[in-house]
């Protein structure tokens, strides 16, 4: 009751003061019940988007979607520290394993539309070269491709491997570099190490630009064990 | 015999020693023991000094993030340089293994190490020194039980001239009294385990009180609230209805706060939320319930005036900015009229975190957000998300501005240079 009066009250405020300072967005706290998961997670929305949907400036990626384990895996390495982004760190770090589940469980679970693509500052050398190596690889550098473990549609492989479509050039380019110097690290053996090692600066830019041109159908990653992955990595094993 | 009476016979002498077979091996009841079983006492102290070990919050200087519980390492930083919380597990070579009682009383009490050196206060013996011989002991018992783990201590990393432990001879002249707690006879025992715990273990005057230059905090001051060095955190004054006084509090909701991490009148964030998470919702009731009838007893001071209407005033097109970010942001969660969801979402009507002097800790809610911490009582907390990237400095001083004089709330306006500032020093 107080609930819908103070929504209510929300409401009418909006309408009085004229123009709001920001449209009603995705990014834009709102849920139904106080005592429901998507009113537990209104900590999240403002960067990921009500659904995790990603929102549409910055740095933050969409979660929604993303194999639970995975996401599951990398709240606890946000709060223990193994992943390392400030905002995160913080966020997270007083919350104990059975919620970050349960949290993560959410995330996976949601299917919203995905975003309008962005556009890419990238010629047309580029985007083939990114193409090549998500979908083939290149095996004179030793790099298989991204679809051999993140799925044929790039939407990931349970239970911990996350989707790339959906992601924006600059968060990927973060990740791998990051990767790429030791600041990330996933579970032992780390696969990912091992490919972003592989990776030259171009090689990253033209990647990470043609994964964020893709426009994803089925955004449902792929079972597990579809298909044999080239190098052996800790994170398929759900914690 | 005929034939059917030898049958009728070994017939009889099987049955006879199957039922001796099925007597003999059926399984029964084990023996009464010679006691009630009842934890030895030996456990007993085990637990309670594990017990008070939480209440003391060892845990969170004495393990690295992601490290072996106790083994050190984690860096603190203080004004004075990073000191090194060193590594208290049972390891003869670099732990305390080979340490006695005596020692670790000593340690506790005087805050002498075991081979004289001189502590830093950054280790709370100041507050330690209450602490009794028999729960000394107990801690003791408690820390020699633990897993070993042979990791050296990391040297202190200290500029000239606090490298130089002679000092503290006269920081300790200053600031140091040494000496258990002491009941008061004209309290009750609930009162006197609260002022024990707070006091003691709980080092709450750590952060409560403000330190000054020397790094020393001075009682005259006790728990009149400050700055906590390093983190641009605002620890509010325990003593002044202002701040975080909770004179005006139900005991329940202050037991709540300390315990669960929410209650309804406020929720912990920051700093206060990984004491809840890491000590205090380890508590018992009756102790979360002890330190909340002392903390509401303490003698009210009021060590700034309320302000004048005169630095209330704001700027109406400051307030109107203020009231549409507000409608938008925040009053899905906080309501319409600040009266929030408690214990989910706080109040900001008449919550005294929201309107006392410093705006440090709402500044840093707008631009970080926060959750409370997941505890035994509250496993699954709501949180609040970050605006930084949303909010500029003129919209977060708007809002903060707004939640501090609205709905009657007695605070003052702030700067988009205060947010700028905090905006500066927070991680993004």
């Amino acid at each position: 009751m107080t609930r819908a009066l103070s929504l209510l009250l929300a409401t009418v405020g909006l309408a009085l003061a004229g123009t709001p300072v920001r449209a009603q967005d995705a990014t834009t706290p709102a849920f139904k019940e106080v005592d429901s998961i998507e009113a537990r997670v209104q900590g999240c929305v403002t960067c990921h988007g009500n659904a995790g949907q990603g929102t549409r400036d910055g740095y933050y990626p969409r979660i929604a979607g993303k194999p639970a384990a995975y996401l599951f895996n990398q709240l606890v390495a946000f709060r223990d520290g193994q992943r390392k982004y400030p905002p995160m760190n913080y966020l997270v770090a007083t919350l104990p394993d059975a919620y970050l589940r349960e949290i993560a469980q959410h995330f996976a679970a949601q299917r919203p539309s995905f975003a309008p693509q962005t556009t890419v500052q990238a010629d047309a050398a580029t985007l083939e070269r990114g193409r090549v190596l998500a979908t083939q690889g290149d095996s004179r550098v030793n790099v298989p491709a991204c679809t051999a473990c993140h799925g044929v549609a790039l939407a990931g492989m349970e239970p911990g491997i996350p989707g790339l479509v959906g992601l924006r050039s600059n968060y990927i380019v973060g990740q791998l570099t990051r990767w790429r110097v030791g600041d990330r690290h996933a579970a032992a053996p780390d696969c990912m190490a091992r490919v972003a090692a592989r990776l030259s600066d171009p090689d990253i830019a033209a990647v990470a630009s043609w994964l964020a041109q893709q426009s994803p159908k089925d955004a449902a990653p792929e079972p597990a064990n579809l298909q044999r992955m080239p190098y052996a990595c800790g994170s398929t094993g759900a914690r | 015999m005929n034939l059917g009476a030898r049958i009728a016979f070994f017939v009889a002498i099987l049955i006879g020693i199957a039922a001796t077979a099925v007597y003999i091996l059926h399984p029964r009841a084990l023996p009464a023991p010679a006691q009630a079983t009842r934890p030895s006492a030996e456990t007993r102290l085990l637990a309670r000094g594990e017990y008070l070990a939480r209440a003391g919050d060892c845990v969170a200087c004495h393990t690295e993030i992601n490290g072996k519980p106790f083994a050190g390492g984690r860096p603190m930083p203080t004004p004075f340089g990073a000191l090194y919380a060193p590594n208290i597990t049972p390891d003869e070579e670099t732990g305390l293994g080979l340490w006695t009682a005596d020692d670790f009383y000593r340690m506790l009490h005087q805050g002498v190490s075991r081979d004289g050196t001189l502590l830093y206060p950054a280790m709370p013996f100041a507050s330690y020194t209450k602490v009794t011989r028999a729960d000394s002991d107990a801690l003791y018992a408690y820390l020699q039980s633990v897993p070993p783990v042979k990791q050296k201590n990391r040297p202190h990393e200290l500029g000239f001239p606090f490298n130089n432990r002679d000092l503290l001879i006269g920081w300790r002249t200053l600031y140091f009294r040494e000496g258990e707690y002491q009941p008061d006879p004209s309290q009750g025992a609930q009162w006197n385990r609260g002022a024990y715990l707070v006091q003691g273990l709980g080092h709450c005057a750590m952060c409560h009180t403000a330190i000054n230059a020397l790094g020393g905090s001075s009682e005259s001051k006790a728990f009149e609230g400050g700055m906590i060095p390093n983190q641009n955190w605002y620890a509010p004054s325990l003593t002044s209805n202002r701040e975080a006084g909770l004179g005006d509090w139900p005991l329940q909701d202050i037991a709540d706060l300390l315990q669960t991490g929410v209650s309804h009148r406020g929720t912990t964030y920051g700093p206060m939320a990984e004491v809840v998470y890491n000590s205090l919702q380890y508590l018992s009731d009756e102790d979360a319930m002890a330190m909340a009838v002392y903390l509401k007893a303490l003698p009210r001071r009021e060590s700034e005036a309320p302000p004048t209407s005169q630095a209330r005033l704001v700027d109406p097109a400051v307030m109107e900015l203020g009231r549409k970010v507000y409608a938008v942001q925040c009053a899905a969660c906080h309501g319409g009229e600040g009266e929030g969801h408690a214990p989910a979402f706080p109040p900001l009507k008449g919550n005294q975190s929201i309107t006392m002097l410093s705006p440090v800790n709402s500044i840093r809610m707008v631009l970080n957000g926060g959750y409370a911490p997941g505890t035994l009582k509250n496993p699954r907390p709501h949180g609040m998300p970050p605006f930084a990237h949303l909010l500029d400095d003129e919209q977060v001083a708007a809002v903060v501005t707004y939640v501090r004089v609205a709905w009657e709330n007695n605070g003052t306006p702030v700067t988009p240079a205060q947010a700028n500032e905090l905006r500066k020093l927070l991680p993004e």
